[in-house]
């Protein structure tokens, strides 16, 4: 395989070709039949599948730093630069996109029956910008992506959304946006501070990665910043609150990318760019201490809250900040473990909710409702239904064998010696994720099934099996041979802990901050 | 290539028959035949292996575990753990077990779930728990363990709630594997501080290594074993998290047998032998067991002498037994810990699998008169020694065997267990209290057991007039089964037989190699010479005494089938209700967990905090000090943006300064 691309000098193109395939996709999208679209939005994204694919080969395993760098100057005088490339963590970030895809559009085939060109062309532009975010390394770039998911999300939230859907638009909208017009701040002022010291003035990520230590007394700030930006996009409690007011006026696709792809943009930040900036802040007791208390009521609170919704979809909504949080805790945690966990969980989360929000639409377009009262008893008319659903569960739940678990094992392992007392709380969550889960399908496949309308309720079509069996087949994998992806990705992280290696001293606890907080304000 | 290297076909076989039936299960429900024989045959395949491995370890018995590894699963920096198996004396044991009474209970269910429509999918279940459970016995780490330790539990949801379509059931699968979850917080907790500590977790490294890296008695190996045990707590329902295995009996009755008697549910005694070094090394832990599984014996115990449900009884009992069990591995006899979960698989899968044919009977009979009485309770049975012969027959060795008459199998394994707590309390003073529990909870044993009995099986009949004359015994697909058990429940002593009565602990020297690391640090000499005799003669004495009491006070008294019967009054409805735990655990845990999750955390936090006050507040002030701005807007973003990009400019302005 390795050859094979080499003959065709696929290291070459092969990060162009993502970005600007579906852009032209987009032509023949709104150009062409309304009834079409969505078959040009399939042809097209399967084809940046198949595409992306060879970047599992393409990437030299064991090899650190980032690889198929392309560089191509953009705005000269600025010092911006069309800057590409990838590691491990980008790759497995970028097949998580690219899987996704083309699931989504066939998720939608029947759900979007208005302005599909429209639709279709959006998710086209989503792909552009999700891949672009996770292989940008020039910090203008990155922006610009970043700007660029929210866009189509805020339209296809707001469009082919439900009843409350221009509220939960704005919302999304406003939360992130907030964030990232201050991130924007930060990265000028990082540039500046940057040209200040080396007398080059370029956003390119290795640049600014060498001379953040420029930043100086404004490191705290500019971390900050960045932090923000990120936390509301993970969503780190208790900037969450519009993940379930968007994740229920959604479509599916609009669920999936946004659960599956775009939350991970925060935490991906944090491992990219405002950690490895500001390793002595972000690192430093007070933050490490700030950072891994809101995860760890992240991973509680949101368990906790998903256990009483009556809304299957915003169940599943807030069980994102639950495993989220726990991304968090693993980045925090700062060993092998953790940061590996952090990133399994990262995919796995991916795969799990992306599966269940899609179950969820197939559940909606049959009954058009989420309500869990709505249901019960369905497993004796619809088996095939009712096994995939509790897969995903047991899988979102963590049972060992699935991915779930994976991801949440070495987050937890890795978290324990550096923050015992949150990871032993954080471990709890293993059984709040059990009662969230299970009860919510035995209300929909077990108990009685008393209202007829369920009777009625169809088994997965062809189209439908073909969203899912993909995803399942993932969940199996990552489950029980993680390994080939654990050692893509190790020397990313290897390098990410060698580039972040701070001493640990001082207060771990939110009490031992505050008082830290305290003092220095004495002072 | 010998025996020991195919290990994984024993997990793979029972895997394949998931595969196969779970397929028949969607695609072809009434395929009945081919499910009839790949569902039985797996398992008798898997225990072939199984025999296979062990007479290789018996002609050539090794002194290190033979492991094999089939791939790498979780290599992350030092952390190196692959998906191996490990065979040696104490796997070897469980892996017979296992199969052998897997294989039986599989036989036997071909008759008892013929006529059900899920008959596909109940044989898909049952292989797959076989599957996980072989993988939770065989596992050469804590992790690989885990995935069969959580895969059994998977399994015990799924065959609790077979039946999906009563809530009851559904509920009681749930309540397992959330009770279950509780145990694993302890499991896996256990396990990080045992990376913490060992930067391993493969079973030889920890075991033979824990001397020298841990301090005996230190608060790091007890906060392990204590973790630890708490997951045991959890899937081998000890107190305080035993109350989803009387639930549990929701599920056909093979399950309770398979899952909830034999195998599963004595997962937290193979636990603690398998790392019996660490619990050696923390006396206060291993005091702690044994406690708590002594209290346990005697709790459930009492609650057993006033259920009427056949197999609620059975299930309290089950409790109880396990209860045993932990005395003695808590004691430090983790041999007779062993001996006493191999001797009660024999004879409690014989008493649930000899239950099930009862309520097979009973509820035909209601069946073919159209009646909707209670097939379990046993109100409603009595003289069914008349119709069924052969199960109250092996029914009764079965009872002798748990109620320690010599010479079934129970006695010999549950005195080894007295008998050793007795020999501790020299040094421990307190385990004599635990010896004490032990004898009382066997009185018990003993009566409740000749309670249910008599009320199966003597005296009247009270089934009704009709339903009497389709009463009969269970086929032999059924009974074949009972008769194997039978005979494993009465000779199954001869694993173990004490010197006392000529043998040679047999089985506590096959295990010596691997009990060995913590036998090293904490060996109990056992009682001898008069001592021995005394206390033997105590306990006969005790299950004589118990069954005479229970038959008699049992048969003494006439009772009203249970449509008649006036309710339970007094100490008797405290008994009957469980003593109201559930009922505490429902008020203490459940309500205020959800209230706090809906009222303050929902409603309070997100929607009023967070969302209402802040959220919508700022978008509020915004509205109100951008009150110029406001007209020049014709939609809200716009608004925010403009107010947010000011704000920004305003920090930038500030930085640069």
């Amino acid at each position: 395989m390795t050859q094979f691309l080499q003959s065709i000098h696929y290291g070459e193109w092969i990060l162009h070709a993502l970005i600007v395939l579906p852009l032209l996709g987009v032509v023949p999208v709104l150009l062409g039949d309304p009834k079409s679209a969505r078959r040009t939005a399939l042809v097209v994204t399967t084809l940046e599948l198949v595409l992306s694919l060879g970047l599992w080969w393409a990437l030299v395993p064991g090899q650190a730093g980032l690889q198929l760098v392309a560089n191509i100057p953009w705005i000269p005088s600025w010092g911006i630069s069309y800057r590409v490339g990838i590691d491990g963590i980008s790759l497995v970030m970028v097949l998580l996109t690219t899987v996704l895809m083309p699931l989504s559009v066939l998720a939608s085939w029947h759900y979007i029956s208005t302005r599909e060109r429209g639709f279709y062309a959006l998710m086209l532009t989503m792909l552009t910008a999700l891949v672009g975010v996770f292989i940008a390394l020039d910090l203008f770039l990155f922006y610009v992506y970043f700007e660029l998911t929210l866009i189509p999300m805020y339209f296809i939230i707001g469009i082919w959304g439900g009843t409350n859907r221009v509220y939960a638009a704005i919302k999304f909208f406003v939360y992130t946006m907030t964030g990232s017009l201050l991130m924007l701040v930060a990265i000028v002022v990082l540039v500046w501070k940057v040209q200040a010291a080396t007398g080059q003035l370029s956003f390119a990520y290795e640049h600014l990665l060498r001379n953040a230590g420029a930043a100086g007394s404004a490191a705290p700030w500019l971390f900050a910043a960045f932090a923000l930006a990120f936390a509301i996009k993970v969503p780190i409690f208790p900037f969450h609150t519009w993940l379930p007011d968007a994740h229920v006026e959604a479509p599916t696709a609009g669920s999936v990318l946004l659960a599956s792809v775009m939350l991970k943009i925060g935490t991906y930040g944090f491992l990219r760019f405002a950690v490895p900036f500001f390793p002595g802040v972000a690192l430093s007791p007070a933050v490490s201490a700030l950072m891994v208390t809101l995860a760890v009521i992240g991973v509680i609170y949101g368990a906790l809250v998903a256990l009483v919704q009556p809304d299957f979809k915003k169940l599943v909504a807030y069980s994102s900040v639950s495993h989220l949080g726990l991304v968090m805790l693993g980045i925090w945690g700062g060993t092998m473990q953790s940061v590996q966990g952090a990133l399994i969980v990262m995919i796995s989360h991916g795969l799990s909710t992306g599966a269940l929000f899609l179950l969820i639409g197939m559940m909606y377009e049959r009954r058009h409702t989420r309500l869990l009262e709505a249901y019960g008893g369905i497993a004796r008319v619809v088996p095939v239904f009712s096994l995939l659903l509790t897969v995903v569960a047991f899988s979102s739940i963590g049972l060992p064998g699935l991915n779930g678990f994976v991801g949440e094992f070495l987050v937890l392992l890795g978290s324990i010696t550096a923050f015992p007392r949150a990871t032993v709380i954080a471990t709890t969550v293993v059984i709040f994720a059990a009662g969230y889960l299970l009860w919510a399908i035995q209300r929909i496949i077990y108990n009685r099934l008393d209202d007829p309308e369920n009777e009625r309720f169809g088994d997965l079509t062809a189209r439908e099996l073909a969203v899912i069996l993909p995803l399942v087949v993932g969940i199996v994998w990552i489950g029980l041979y993680p390994a080939p992806i654990l050692r893509r990705m190790e020397p990313a992280t290897r390098q990410y802990l060698e580039a972040t290696a701070v001493t640990r001293t001082g207060p771990t606890t939110a009490l031992g901050v505050l008082r830290h907080v305290v003092e220095e304000a004495r002072r | 290539m010998t025996f020991s290297h195919a290990v994984w076909l024993a997990v793979a076989l029972p895997l394949a028959g998931f595969l196969v039936n779970g397929a028949l299960a969607l695609r072809r429900p009434r395929a009945t035949g081919l499910v009839s024989v790949v569902g039985p045959g797996v398992l008798v395949a898997a225990f072939v292996v199984a025999a296979g491995i062990f007479l290789e370890l018996w002609r050539e018995p090794p002194h290190a575990p033979t492991v094999v590894s089939l791939w790498s699963w979780l290599p992350v920096g030092q952390l190196q753990v692959d998906l191996a198996f490990q065979v040696d004396q104490l796997s070897a044991v469980m892996l017979l077990i296992v199969t052998g009474v897997g294989s039986l209970i599989h036989l036997y269910s071909v008759g008892y779930m013929k006529a059900d429509p899920g008959y596909a999918r109940f044989f898909a279940y049952m292989n797959l728990f076989v599957a996980f459970m072989l993988v939770l016995v065989l596992g050469s780490s804590f992790p690989v363990m885990f995935i069969g330790w959580e895969g059994v539990g998977l399994c015990s949801y799924l065959l609790i709630g077979f039946w999906f379509n009563d809530k009851v059931n559904a509920d009681a699968g749930l309540k397992a594997f959330i009770m279950n979850r509780i145990g694993d917080v302890g499991f896996l907790v256990a396990m990080f501080l045992i990376w913490r500590a060992f930067g391993s977790l493969d079973f030889t490294w920890v075991t033979g290594h824990a001397a020298d890296t841990l301090a005996p008695g230190g608060a790091v190996v007890t906060a392990i074993t204590l973790f630890l045990f708490l997951g045991c707590t959890g899937k081998s329902a000890q107190i305080p998290l035993y109350t989803w295995l009387p639930d549990a009996m929701a599920g056909p009755t093979p399950v309770s047998a398979l899952i909830h008697a034999a195998t599963m549910v004595t997962a937290g005694v193979y636990l603690v032998a398998r790392t019996n070094v660490l619990f050696a090394l923390a006396p206060v832990s291993s005091t702690i067991v044994a406690g708590i599984g002594a209290l346990t014996a005697l709790f459930a115990a009492t609650i057993a002498l006033r259920q009427y449900d056949i197999k609620k009884v059975l299930a309290y009992s089950t409790v109880s037994q396990l209860g045993y069990m932990f005395v003695g591995v808590g004691t430090g006899a983790y041999a007779a810990g062993m001996f006493h979960l191999a001797t009660h698989a024999f004879f409690k899968a014989l008493l649930f699998l000899g239950a099930g044919s009862v309520i097979h009977a009973m509820h035909e009979a209601y069946h073919a008169t159209h009646s909707h009485e209670d097939a379990q309770d046993m109100r409603n049975m009595g003289g069914l020694r008349h119709a069924m012969p052969w199960t109250f027959g092996l029914m009764l060795v079965a009872t002798l065997a748990i109620a320690g008459i010599p010479p079934f199998s129970g006695f010999f394994s549950k005195d080894e267990i007295l008998s050793a707590a007795f020999a501790r309390g020299g040094e421990a003073p307190i385990y004599y209290l635990f010896y004490a529990m032990g004898i009382l909870a066997a009185l018990l044993t003993a009566y409740y057991m000749a309670r249910l009995m008599a009320m199966t099986f003597l005296g009247p009949n009270r089934t009704g007039e009709r339903e009497r004359t389709h009463l009969h015994e269970a086929p032999w697909i059924m009974t074949g089964p009972l008769l194997a058990l039978g005979v494993l429940s009465t000779v199954g002593g001869a694993l173990n037989l004490p010197h006392l009565v000529g043998g040679h602990s047999a089985l506590e020297r096959w295990l010596e190699p691997v009990l060995a690391p913590g036998l090293a640090v904490g060996r109990l000499s056992m009682p001898e010479g008069s001592t021995e005799y005394l206390l033997v003669g105590a306990a006969v004495a005790i299950g004589v005494i118990g069954l005479l009491l229970g038959f008699r006070a049992t048969l003494g008294r006439g009772i009203l089938p249970a449509r008649e019967a006036p309710p339970d009054t007094g100490f008797a409805l405290v008994l009957n209700r469980k003593y109201y735990i559930d009922e505490l655990y429902e008020a203490v845990v459940v309500r205020p967990l959800l209230w706090l999750s809906r009222v303050v955390l929902w409603r309070g936090v997100d929607q009023g905090l967070v969302d209402g006050a802040a959220v919508n507040g700022a978008a509020w002030t915004s509205r109100v000090f951008g009150g110029g701005l406001r007209l020049l807007q014709t939609g809200h973003v716009g608004a925010y943006v403009v107010l947010f990009l000011v704000g920004a400019l305003w920090i930038l302005r500030a930085v640069i300064r």
